[in-house]
């Protein structure tokens, strides 16, 4: 029979009509009064007390909550994050870059880092308007001082401010992102949810021994 | 009593939305009918394989990412599978394992987006696009548990895989794997017995076995024509050798018939997936020896792989140093795109998008 085939597939759309959706309101979502309360982690009429505006939006519906699409702990974000005691100046990242947007200027320090020689860092700017998030960077950095982030939201109105300086670098939060750092996968880390300030937790290496340098460096050549 | 009128030349593109990126078509029509079409390429290229030149050979796997980009995890395959070739370099196990796993993932991502906006096209204005779209996110966002971006993966390593699946991975690969077949149960009811589609698809845009053989195509667009060529099966590459499928034959040829051997490759990739995840065994997934600058002997390989899209590869020359020498892509879609005209040849206006829609070319592989 003509038609039967459109019939047919009118009943799947029927079906993905009333069935659940997938769309994420990001970034704000309207909620009602249940899920505004297990936002803020309240009973709803301690919510009330608390934010009396939202408890009455929320009766008609109107409260408005943070939604974030789901993501994974390996994701590349924007901000990178830098362990400045973990750095030993050795420019890696702006060899391997593919782009060459890293750069990085140092002189011989006094300060005594946790792994290698020391060298102090003028400047390490980093242009994340040129960057494709590619993370080789990350990979060819030895001692783990440099990661991805996790973040997403960097909109600004000006190009140069898109150039990461190392002051900013500095003060920035630790949210690192779990790319090419198996060590701090095991420990069920959310970069969301968690910031790191010590840095002896992102290390994959411990320092080794002189003897094992030894045999590296000077046995095996 | 006929109307005699003149042919008209027009310009469809090079932005426009059924282009599928930016690509020109200079067309001449006679009233509705299509007397010639000349495709004009070259608005997307980027120099790839020239920049190729000056990067090293891991650097270099960011670049193909871009070329395909709606398959960029079995461009990566093709590339580490001529470095390794090259390099002479033996892959870990589980490393490829997980790269076959990849890989099928993004073949069904594929020809979601390719049949999709195959009935877009058509005019079926982004519903069933979107059901397909819901499929492939939920891919992408495995891709994004695996190697932390979604399309511009860079996952592959010479060697294998950068790093192995997170625990979260095998719960959502599995969930994927039991939702997906009423998935394309669904999207089967929904498009394939429909009139609207049998009449606008069937016997339109019709491909000859001569004429594919005769310009090298590859990929469905062959296999709708009805030869039995899929290098996963004649030529095996990682491991596929260990791995049973059947391969989905056209009779006709048309639109409809490439339609169907996507669905059907579509089942037959979960197949493959659930192979791959009963073969897969513990143990590193990068052999530690491979340096993070591979230095290969002077040489040059070529591994074809087969790509959603058709024989993707990557002809590699070395001259012993950090780089590529040289490195030339044999792209599917520019490949395929060359029968555009006779496919077209004499159809109406309207089967213009269709059939083109149907061959599945991605502008950015075309021009690279």
């Amino acid at each position: 029979m003509f038609g039967f085939g459109l019939i047919k597939g009118l009943f799947v759309t029927l079906k993905n009509l009333v069935g659940p959706t997938f769309t994420v309101q990001y970034p704000n979502k309207r909620v009602g009064l249940i899920k505004a309360s297990k936002y803020y982690n309240k009973n709803p009429f301690s919510l009330f007390k608390s934010h009396p505006l939202e408890g009455f939006k929320a009766i008609v519906g109107q409260a408005v909550i943070k939604e974030f699409p789901d993501q994974s702990p390996r994701f590349r974000g924007q901000e990178f994050n830098w362990f400045e005691d973990r750095c030993t100046g050795c420019a890696s990242c702006a060899k391997y870059c593919p782009l060459g947007i890293i750069e990085i200027v140092t002189h011989p320090g006094e300060k005594n880092i946790q792994e290698g020689t020391s060298y102090d860092i003028d400047v390490f700017d980093i242009d994340i308007g040129r960057c494709m998030f590619c993370g080789i960077c990350v990979e060819a950095c030895p001692f783990d001082a440099l990661h991805m982030g996790s973040g997403f939201e960097r909109a600004i109105e000006k190009r140069e401010n898109l150039v990461i300086s190392v002051d900013e670098l500095r003060s920035a939060e630790k949210r690192p992102s779990t790319w090419f750092r198996p060590q701090m996968e095991k420990s069920s880390y959310e970069p969301r949810n968690e910031k790191i300030e010590d840095s002896h937790d992102v290390g994959r290496h411990e320092k080794p021994s002189k003897e094992e340098l030894t045999k590296r460096w000077v046995n095996e050549r | 009593m006929s109307l005699r009128t003149e042919p008209v030349t027009m310009n469809v593109g090079p932005i426009h939305p059924s282009t599928h990126g930016v690509f020109r078509m200079r067309v001449t029509f006679d009233g509705e009918e299509i007397v010639d079409v000349e495709p004009v390429i070259g608005y997307l290229h980027r120099g790839s394989e020239k920049l190729a030149e000056e990067r090293t050979y891991t650097q270099v796997v960011t670049l193909t990412d871009r070329m395909d980009y709606v398959a960029s995890m079995t461009n990566n395959q093709s590339y580490i599978l001529s470095v390794e070739k090259l390099a002479g370099i033996t892959p870990s196990p589980r490393g490829v394992w997980l790269r076959m796993i990849a890989a099928e993932l993004q073949r069904i991502a594929s020809h979601a987006v390719a049949n999709g906006f195959l009935i877009n096209d058509l005019g079926a204005w982004h519903t069933p696009l979107l059901y397909m779209l819901r499929e492939r996110e939920k891919i992408l966002e495995m891709f994004e548990m695996l190697c932390g971006a979604r399309i511009t993966n860079s996952y592959l390593r010479p060697g294998g895989v950068f790093m192995d699946a997170p625990d979260q991975f095998w719960p959502a690969l599995n969930r994927f794997l039991d939702e997906m077949p009423n998935r394309i149960d669904d999207i089967e009811r929904l498009l394939t017995t429909n009139e609207i589609v049998l009449i606008r698809t069937q016997n339109v845009g019709v491909l000859k076995k001569d004429e594919c053989l005769n310009a090298s195509i590859t990929g469905p667009v062959l296999r709708a024509s009805g030869v039995d060529w899929d290098l996963r099966d004649k030529n095996p590459y990682d491991y596929y050798d260990q791995i049973e499928f059947s391969r989905p034959l056209g009779e006709i040829g048309d639109n409809h018939d490439r339609f169907l051997v996507r669905i059907f490759e579509m089942r037959e990739s979960l197949k493959i997936l659930r192979q791959c995840i009963e073969n897969i065994e513990p143990g590193p997934v990068r052999p530690k020896e491979v340096p993070f600058l591979v230095r290969p002997p002077k040489g040059d390989s070529y591994v074809p792989i087969e790509s959603p899209k058709g024989e993707l590869g990557f002809y590699l020359v070395s001259d012993g140093g950090i780089s590529p020498f040289r490195c030339h892509v044999r792209a599917p879609s520019l490949i395929n795109l060359t029968l555009l005209r006779e496919m077209v040849l004499g159809d109406k206006i309207a089967d213009l998008f269709v059939t083109f829609g149907s061959i599945d070319v991605n502008m950015g592989e075309v021009d690279r």
